[in-house]
């Protein structure tokens, strides 16, 4: 059976960009380079959906065309469906919701104490073997404790993503601790700083970039997670839109969900590293 | 201050030694050293790179503490790092994430506002950083980095600087320049400074006394005098004179 032609055509015109955008300025090189990326995807995705349909033919003679896998013009459509009535905001801010108060705890408690678990050997000690021996289980695992535990509700969900970005930011903070160079130490101890001007001018500002760090790498862990999560935990929310799309054999939707999340998903990112820019961190990230 | 405590040295080292545990075995860092320093005196510790003058500079600094012997400062014991002595390091001991401002802000955070601004435009002035107050040490060049650590020292009002070799991470020129403005300081503000050091002519250039340091065991090999008033003429007869001794005391042949 036949293929569309405007993907090979499009692919052969993104390759060709790609190699050709040498002589591009920078600026426009960082526009073009992922769009063109975006375009030999999405012409690559087409033709999966075309190597995958299959025509039928009725008794009645007649042919259909039966596509299989939604096409990303498909997904498209269902996509702005879902925008008009409202589905894709309010689950977008309930999966959103989620991460939040989930990652705000994590943050909120993992920052203090890995910092202070960071700087106190017996702290250390005290700490470090037990969150080594949760950090490797994955918070998938947790779901049924967490169900368990907490129900079919939002609490569920919102305890697996505490769970599975407060591991990543205790062991981050301890280890930016670890790492604050001795000389800034000494200065603090030459200039006679107390223990909480010491955390104030010296530890956490020296331990920052590194704690952005593992901001950055905990909100991508919990946005991935807080999908699975959904997918089981609960009943709303990006990951949840999944689970029920499939149920009720609306593959077009499943693809939007999916495209969705991974849009959020860059756009979290870009919100963390915003972070980086500031004067205070700066200094901690090699220029990028 | 009385007149008994200004004939008394400012910095008494005495019978000072220091070995390290290694894993297998020790080693001697320092054996029996001792040395007198004047109030407002500049020593240079001249050496190979093993013969201990930093650990001598940490011990007299606080930041580590001797196997035997003891140091002094105004006839007390050294106990603990302290305001009064403030250390200036190799790798810039400033904060990379606080401002020019706030860097030499740090020994001073005890003082009312008005004051505190008082001293810092002072000592910003007095290292040549005006304009650079709201810069951060990623924006300013390493010569440039160096003045903000000396400021930062100076601004505590220390009796001594200990500088464990502030310009070791400085291209030739820009060291050259920083050692014509420690002096510049030093003459301004009279401190005392213990300068660690193994280049010969930096010692010379800086120095009152230049006390020179042999390897393992660390010990004193002998302190050379530098009579010549600054500026000092560095092609001059005297000068050659005591770097030659100078070589010769390091082992060092003057021809290559």
């Amino acid at each position: 059976m036949g293929y569309s032609l405007w993907p090979f055509l499009a692919i052969a015109g993104g390759i060709a960009v790609i190699l050709g955008s040498r002589r591009l300025g920078e600026s426009l090189q960082k526009v073009v380079l992922p769009l063109s990326a975006a375009v030999i995807g999405v012409s690559l995705w087409q033709l999966a959906c075309e190597f995958k349909s299959y025509e039928l033919r009725a008794p009645d003679g007649s042919v259909r065309l039966i596509e299989v896998f939604p096409t990303p013009w498909q997904t498209l459509v269902e996509l702005a469906r879902m925008l008009q009535d409202g589905t894709l905001l309010r689950y977008t801010i309930a999966s959103l919701y989620r991460v939040a108060v989930g990652f705000g705890l994590a943050a909120a408690i993992g920052i203090p104490v890995g910092l202070v678990a960071g700087w106190s050997t017996r702290a250390y000690r005290t700490i470090n073997p037990l969150v080594q021996g949760l950090r490797p289980i994955s918070p998938l695992a947790w779901i049924p404790v967490a169900i368990l535990w907490f129900g079919v509700e939002d609490a569920s969900a919102i305890f697996l993503i505490f769970l599975s970005s407060f591991f990543p930011i205790i062991t981050g903070a301890m280890t930016a601790v670890h790492s604050i160079p001795t000389v800034f130490l000494r200065s603090a101890r030459n200039f006679r700083l107390g223990r909480a001007e010491l955390f104030r001018y010296v530890v956490f500002p020296a331990a920052l970039p590194q704690i952005i760090t593992s901001l950055r790498m905990a909100l991508g862990i919990a946005w991935l997670v807080i999908v699975a999560a959904e997918m089981i935990a609960v009943q709303s929310g990006l990951g949840y839109v999944i689970t029920d799309a499939r149920n009720g054999n609306n593959y077009p939707r499943v693809l939007a969900a999916m495209v969705c999340i991974g849009l959020i998903g860059i756009v979290l990112d870009l919100g963390v590293r915003q972070l980086q820019k500031l004067d205070e961190v700066r200094w901690g990230f090699s220029k990028a | 201050m009385a007149s008994a405590q200004d004939s008394r040295p400012k910095v008494e080292v005495r019978g000072l030694s220091k070995v390290f545990s290694r894993r297998r075995d020790e080693l001697a860092a320092l054996q029996d050293v001792d040395l007198e320093v004047r109030a407002g005196e500049f020593v240079c510790l001249l050496g190979p790179s093993g013969c201990g003058k930093s650990t001598l500079l940490n011990i007299v600094g606080g930041f580590e503490t001797q196997s035997a012997g003891e140091v002094l400062v105004d006839g007390e014991p050294v106990a603990g790092p302290h305001p009064r002595r403030v250390f200036v390091f190799q790798e810039y001991g400033i904060f990379p994430w606080a401002s020019v401002w706030d860097n030499i802000a740090l020994g001073l955070r005890h003082l009312p506002q008005d004051e505190q601004r008082r001293v810092i435009e002072h000592y910003i002035e007095l290292v040549g950083l005006r304009g650079f107050e709201r810069s951060y040490p990623s924006e300013i060049s390493g010569g440039m980095k160096q003045r903000v650590a000396v400021a930062r020292a100076l601004a505590v009002k220390p009796d001594i600087v200990l500088m464990d070799e502030p310009l070791g991470a400085l291209d030739s020129l820009t060291r050259h320049t920083m050692r014509a403005e420690i002096l510049r300081i030093w003459q301004q503000e009279r401190m005392t400074v213990l300068f660690v050091t193994h280049d010969v002519d930096e010692a010379l250039q800086l120095a009152d006394r230049i006390v020179v340091m042999s390897p393992r065991p660390g010990r004193i090999a002998r302190i050379v005098p530098v009579e010549a008033p600054h500026p000092r003429e560095i092609g001059s007869r005297e000068y050659v004179r005591v770097k030659t001794e100078l070589y010769g005391l390091l082992g060092v042949s003057r021809t290559i």
